[in-house]
């Protein structure tokens, strides 16, 4: 399509951007929506901050309950995970498609290996019964109920983000067939990328927080 | 030319039935259309709610409904007016048809996400009004779902709270979209300094929806999550602590009333040029003013709480910085003051609408300044003066305000105009009804009168019989308004691309404008309001060429 053109008074002409095809849009659009996203998990961890002031010593021991090698290995899987996301959108802007497809599945594999690992460990969990709103849990300190309630809606949030992660992958993977998504054109890529970039850097700190301040 | 009205693309490409055209339809302006009707519906049934409350305290004492009916109602009313309406309500409406028009541009940057927002907007409705009629009856903990009583009541709180996150996520989206059109789609030659204010406001407001909803949006959930699975953050009995619910709602809450009112302060903006024929006085300082209100606006939460049992030096400092939200307030009223001084005032609708908001605001605003104080403000924490402060911003301000921009933009969105003396009018009886309404309630408040009570003493019944009349008077002219804008559509005259003399670029092409707005987009060198001799100076042709 030829570029548009508006013309001032002298007859010069600039260069009009359409909502259409706009990368540099749909690059800005995303970045304001994590910023949305890093708002609301910055809530959770203003709160997580404040809880943990009050009941230092109880929160301490209560993450020393939960498993570290388990989220150890999510943490270290979500870091793979998000190489070969980035590989693969490089790969696809260098035009090796099938490669780039290959990567995005291994992610998508990975993520999934993530969800399994974790659901185990809240599976433990609970089958020992400690959940929110428990007998066990709630005859505890005050400081354990908040620690468990903050762990479980924290991860709970972060899983949900990974599901909405492995459904943007396959999306992703549908558009690379249909041609959606081509090595010119790799916004719905890049801002997948992004986003599994979001949620890894979520985990990040997630980890330390949840794990390891009782290890 | 066809108009928007004539053609249209949907999200399926084209369709023949004339409702999935509208429904799918991904026009910003098809879209602003179906706020507008879903809106103002809306609006009324709280108004609805208003009456029958009014009714009820006529006199002192129980005459039409229960106790806890009542309690329901004035949650309604408040879910309503506030999540329903005036949040996404002038930046949804106008904002939606109005903003890309300025700007120059064909559409907004996310044309099926504005469509999306649309739809979650409806979903939001529907589970809202959807618990009128299911479970225990509508929720009754007024608009703020304060913890823990929301936790623990039995009424049907748990679908409003998704339905405000529903509500909260399609503002977001709206403002991103708002956010992203503002720096991508301005014409060429348009640097920010060259927008009107109308899209400045609607700027502001956007990052405050950006920024801020998703705080409201978690602190809900967590809400949900403590009802449905007692998680404990905000429940006392399981070490949570309710006043954190306070600040998380607030740190939204509050900045969401700046989210109501900078569109209705760039609606102002807009009207008064054109109808005083001059230039805007201070453009930069309205322009900077609302940015600073929005971001002033996030650091006074805490006003909300100062009978919650905070510390003294947060009171004393969130009283300051809510005293700092006053100056660049105080310089926009000034600059639409200088604006008016030697103007050649037209009394035309909008203008009366314009002009009785900024009174009704001033009044607002400086009994916000009397609830900022610390003193005062314990003893008038929540009493009828609170509602009367807030009534007096909103409705008195912002909701004039959206009605002005509704008579002001009218012939550009239909193509005809209304009837003036109608308009007149009906702008008559709800300023004198308004004024009639919420005054008396000022001293009823300031003598002692708690709010959200279905009863009151014998002594304040003249206060509240006061009120009632003049609820009586604002509802007649609201209806008048409503037949005035009906009448416009079936028989106005039409009313040409221009009927205001406007500089504004949605001035510049027909109305109702075409699919696509601009057939050309134009070269901007020319700044929003130059008036020569009171006549537009800016003049394009029909390929949006200046040529004077």
């Amino acid at each position: 399509m030829e570029q548009e053109m508006a013309y001032d008074r002298q007859g010069k002409s600039y260069p009009v951007a359409d909502f259409k095809d706009d990368y540099s849009g749909d690059k800005l659009g995303f970045w304001v929506f994590l910023l949305t996203e890093g708002m609301m998990f910055g809530v959770l961890f203003l709160l997580y901050g404040i809880y943990f002031y009050r009941h230092t010593a109880m929160f301490a021991s209560s993450s020393a309950d939960l498993n570290i090698w388990l989220g150890g290995t999510n943490t270290v899987l979500l870091l793979i995970s998000t190489y070969t996301m980035g590989v693969a959108t490089l790969m696809m802007r260098q035009g090796k498609v099938k490669l780039s497809a290959t990567l995005v599945g291994l992610t998508i594999f990975i993520a999934i290996v993530f969800l399994g690992i974790k659901a185990s460990e809240w599976g433990v969990d609970i089958s020992h019964g400690i959940y929110p709103g428990s007998k066990l849990l709630d005859a505890k300190d005050t400081g354990e109920i908040l620690f468990f309630g903050l762990y479980f809606v924290m991860t709970g949030l972060h899983g949900l983000h990974v599901i909405i992660g492995i459904a943007l992958m396959s999306w992703v993977l549908l558009l690379m067939r249909s041609g959606g998504i081509r090595p010119e054109h790799t916004i719905v890529m890049k801002n997948t990328t992004l986003y599994w970039d979001f949620v890894h850097l979520i985990w990040i700190v997630l980890f330390p927080l949840l794990y390891m301040i009782g290890a | 030319m066809p108009s928007f009205y004539h053609e249209t693309h949907t999200i399926f490409g084209t369709h023949k039935s004339k409702i999935l055209q509208w429904i799918f339809s991904i026009d910003h302006k098809r879209i602003a259309i179906l706020y507008i009707g879903v809106l103002f519906t809306l609006f009324f049934c709280a108004v609805g709610a208003a009456l029958t409350m009014r009714a009820e305290l006529f006199f002192p004492g129980q005459q039409l409904i229960q106790a806890q009916t009542y309690n329901q109602l004035f949650t309604f009313h408040g879910v309503t007016m506030i999540f329903l309406f005036i949040v996404p309500g002038i930046a949804a409406a106008l904002g939606n048809f109005i903003l890309p028009l300025m700007l120059g541009a064909r559409d907004l940057s996310f044309p099926r996400l504005n469509l999306l927002s649309w739809w979650l907007y409806i979903l939001g409705v529907v589970i809202a009004l959807s618990s009128l009629v299911t479970g225990a009856g509508f929720a009754d903990t007024g608009w703020t779902f304060y913890a823990p009583y929301s936790i623990r009541t039995d009424s049907h709180v748990l679908s409003t709270l998704i339905a405000a996150f529903i509500l909260g996520l399609s503002s977001i989206l709206t403002g991103l979209n708002f956010v992203v059109t503002i720096h991508r789609l301005r014409a060429p030659g348009m640097d920010f300094f060259k927008m009107p204010l109308f899209v400045w406001g609607l700027y502001a407001t956007a990052w405050i929806q950006v920024l801020a909803t998703p705080v409201i949006g978690i602190t809900l959930i967590l809400v949900i999550l403590e009802r449905t699975l007692g998680i404990g953050v905000f429940d006392p009995s399981k070490g949570g602590d309710p006043i954190l619910f306070e600040h998380l709602f607030w740190i939204y809450s509050h900045p969401a009333v700046y989210l109501m009112i900078l569109p209705g302060f760039g609606i102002i903006s807009e009207v008064l040029p054109v109808f005083t024929r001059r230039t805007i006085f201070g453009y930069r300082s309205i322009a900077i003013s609302s940015a600073s209100i929005a971001g002033i606006g996030y650091l006074v939460w805490g006003h909300h709480m100062f009978t919650s049992g905070i510390s003294d030096i947060a009171r004393l400092i969130f009283s300051f910085l809510t005293f700092l939200v006053a100056i660049p307030t105080g310089v926009k009223i000034f600059d639409w003051l200088a604006t008016l001084y030697k103007g050649s005032i037209v009394l035309a609708t909008p203008m009366l609408w314009i002009l009785g908001s900024i009174i009704n605001f001033t009044v607002g605003g400086l009994t916000g300044l009397t609830l900022g104080a610390l003193g005062p403000d314990i003893h008038l924490h929540d009493t009828y003066f609170v509602v009367a402060h807030f009534h007096y911003t909103i409705l008195g301000g912002v909701v004039f305000m959206f009605i002005g921009g509704m008579h002001y933009w009218y012939p550009k969105i239909t193509g005809a105009m209304y009837d003036e003396v109608k308009g007149r009018v009906a702008f008559g009886l709800v300023f004198v009804g308004f004024n009639m309404l919420w005054f008396p309630m000022f001293i009823a408040g300031f003598l002692g009168n708690p709010r959200r009570y279905f009863d009151y003493l014998p002594t304040f019944t003249i206060y509240h019989q006061l009120s009632g009349i003049g609820a009586l008077l604002v509802a007649l002219g609201l209806l008048l308004v409503l037949y005035t804008f009906y009448k416009g559509l079936k028989e106005g005259k039409e009313a040409g691309p221009n009927p205001w003399r406007g500089t504004t670029l949605e001035w510049h092409i027909p109305s109702p404008p075409p699919l696509e707005n601009f057939s050309k987009i134009p070269y901007v060198d020319f700044d929003p309001y130059e008036y020569e001799d009171g006549e537009p100076l800016v003049q394009l042709d029909e390929n949006f060429r200046r040529i004077r």
